[in-house]
């Protein structure tokens, strides 16, 4: 069974429709992307499964359990976890504010110290920096606090939006690691991307998002050897 | 002598605005709306106290009551009036938080009647020492805003829900992301407003004892000019803003030839801080990150 399953997702803007019914599904233990240009409506899907914003049609259900009309602060105390487009920090926090937020959604939290711990060991620099006001850090340090800050919540699905917009191709290398890493250590990763080169080929599986609908589904490899994806999205 | 009487007075003035002031900057930093109704909250405390006092003749039963009332109002107004309206235009939420100001100021006319009520809340006297000479109720007003501005700051600082309204503040979505229930905080910040609304009530009546249905208005808007002196928003920037206007407003009265002008003294200093300071004296700049 699938631990995300998105069916005929609608959402609409007033009277535009951003989703036409899209149908995706994210099993346990996947890297699935899904790509697709400026204004496919990628960034309002991960935000109406999240519940950040209202679906007007369809459902999602989330290991087991319908979510589709849950708002946004129960779903995440079910373990999915959102690293939103634009990194979203808390500027005025400090490192370790933004962390100890990041744990919110666990009440009586006995392991914090634990999931803090393997935070700063994934992620050195936010060790060092952690009594800095957040908003000071560099753009690629605040990616990995928001990365960071999303897995205290020790999350099942780690859905993570555009994590490599503005950054230097030497950290978008790395934020990729990363993201291969979580994998491996047992989190399902849900990933929207520009990037289509770098995610396919991390990807178990991709979706391609074109203005609300979904045009085209495969594995990372295959999607990456199309045709249509080669010429649209890879530039070759 | 006389200047440290003064000053002393002008801060308890000063910790009484602070007081209305918090609810302003607090509401405004978390629902980010101007609840101009918050001045009205005061009053309406005003009169539970009175109603207290009638009925049971103890000051600290009905203060508690007045208190309890005001925090089960401001939470009633958030859910009737404003919470349908979160989304909407901020033009619409301003008037119908000036409408509500207005329901409440007529609905304590028709109930109480437009003459002022007096609302003796106990004769406490003045002490004497070391040749000044302080009203008790000035002490109890500064002891009591001490408290709780203090209680108040270490709240938001080192509890979970303190840290949650921070984060609400900040950004509401990324707050939804981490499992905060926005609406529970806004919950929160209108009740946390609204009791201290109550003790700002008690000390006016304990200062004058003349209750009328327009007790609010004026002390709430110097509050709010406070709190955006101090810089709308932010909690220290309150309770710097009230006192600062409490200490001009003592000042003034003093000096016979500029007393008639205090209100109007008080606005001017809005206008200069805003001339040098458009974000307020503790105001944040926002950087606005694409």
């Amino acid at each position: 069974m699938a631990l995300l399953e998105v069916k005929d997702l609608e959402v609409s803007y007033g009277v535009i429709q951003a989703l036409k019914g899209i149908s995706f599904e994210v099993n346990e233990g996947e890297i699935v992307t899904l790509i697709g240009a400026n204004g496919a409506g990628k960034t309002t899907t991960m935000q109406s499964v999240i519940g950040l914003i209202p679906k007007n049609g369809g459902s999602v259900t989330y290991d087991g359990q319908d979510i589709t009309k849950m708002p946004c602060h129960k779903i995440v105390h079910f373990g999915m976890s959102q690293v939103p487009e634009g990194r979203r920090i808390f500027q005025e926090l400090t490192v370790y504010e933004n962390l100890m937020m990041g744990a919110y959604s666990i009440k009586n939290n006995d392991s914090f110290k634990e999931d803090l711990e393997k935070v700063y060991k994934r992620f050195p620099r936010l060790a060092e920096r952690s009594g800095q006001i957040a908003g000071t850090l560099s753009g690629g340090e605040q990616q990995m606090l928001a990365m960071g800050r999303a897995l205290m919540s020790r999350p099942k699905l780690l859905m993570l939006d555009e994590p490599s917009m503005g950054l230097s191709p030497l950290l978008v290398d790395e934020v990729f690691d990363i993201i291969k890493d979580i994998n491996k250590d047992g989190t399902t990763i849900l990933l929207v991307e520009q990037n289509a080169g770098k995610s396919l080929a991390i990807s178990d599986r991709a979706y391609v998002l074109e203005t609300g609908s979904i045009v085209l589904s495969g594995t990372g490899a295959e999607l990456a050897a199309s045709e249509e994806v080669k010429k649209a999205y890879l530039g070759v | 002598m006389e200047f440290i009487e003064t000053l002393i007075n002008g801060l308890s003035i000063g910790s009484t605005y602070a007081m209305i002031a918090l609810g302003y900057t607090m509401v405004y930093g978390i629902a980010k709306m101007l609840n101009f109704a918050h001045g009205d909250v005061i009053m309406v405390g005003g009169y539970m106290i009175y109603v207290g006092l009638t009925v049971t003749g103890n000051p600290i039963i009905s203060f508690i009551a007045a208190v309890l009332s005001s925090i089960i109002l401001g939470i009633t107004i958030e859910k009737i009036a404003y919470k349908p309206l979160r989304g909407a235009s901020p033009l619409a939420v301003l008037i119908t938080a000036i409408g509500v100001s207005y329901l409440l100021q007529s609905s304590a006319q028709m109930i109480f009647g437009s003459a002022p009520k007096m609302v003796t809340i106990a004769d406490l006297g003045s002490i004497n020492f070391s040749g000044l000479t302080i009203p008790v109720y000035v002490l109890v007003t500064l002891i009591c805003s001490f408290v709780i501005m203090t209680a108040l700051t270490l709240f938001v600082k080192y509890t979970r829900t303190g840290r949650a309204m921070i984060a609400v503040s900040e950004d509401k979505g990324a707050a939804q992301l981490m499992g905060i229930n926005v609406n529970k905080i806004i919950m929160i910040t209108f009740a946390i407003g609204s009791g201290l609304a109550a003790f700002a009530g008690l000390f006016m009546l304990m200062k004058s004892p003349s209750l009328s249905n327009t007790l609010g208005a004026m002390p709430g808007i110097k509050a709010f000019t406070a709190a955006v002196i101090g810089g709308i928003g932010s909690i220290p920037g309150a309770m710097l803003g009230g006192i600062l206007m409490g200490v001009v407003e003592a000042i003034s009265l003093k000096i016979q030839a500029i007393a008639p002008y205090t209100d109007a003294i008080e606005f001017l200093i809005l206008i200069i801080i805003l001339l040098v300071r458009p974000t307020g004296i503790l105001g944040k700049k926002r950087r606005e990150k694409v």
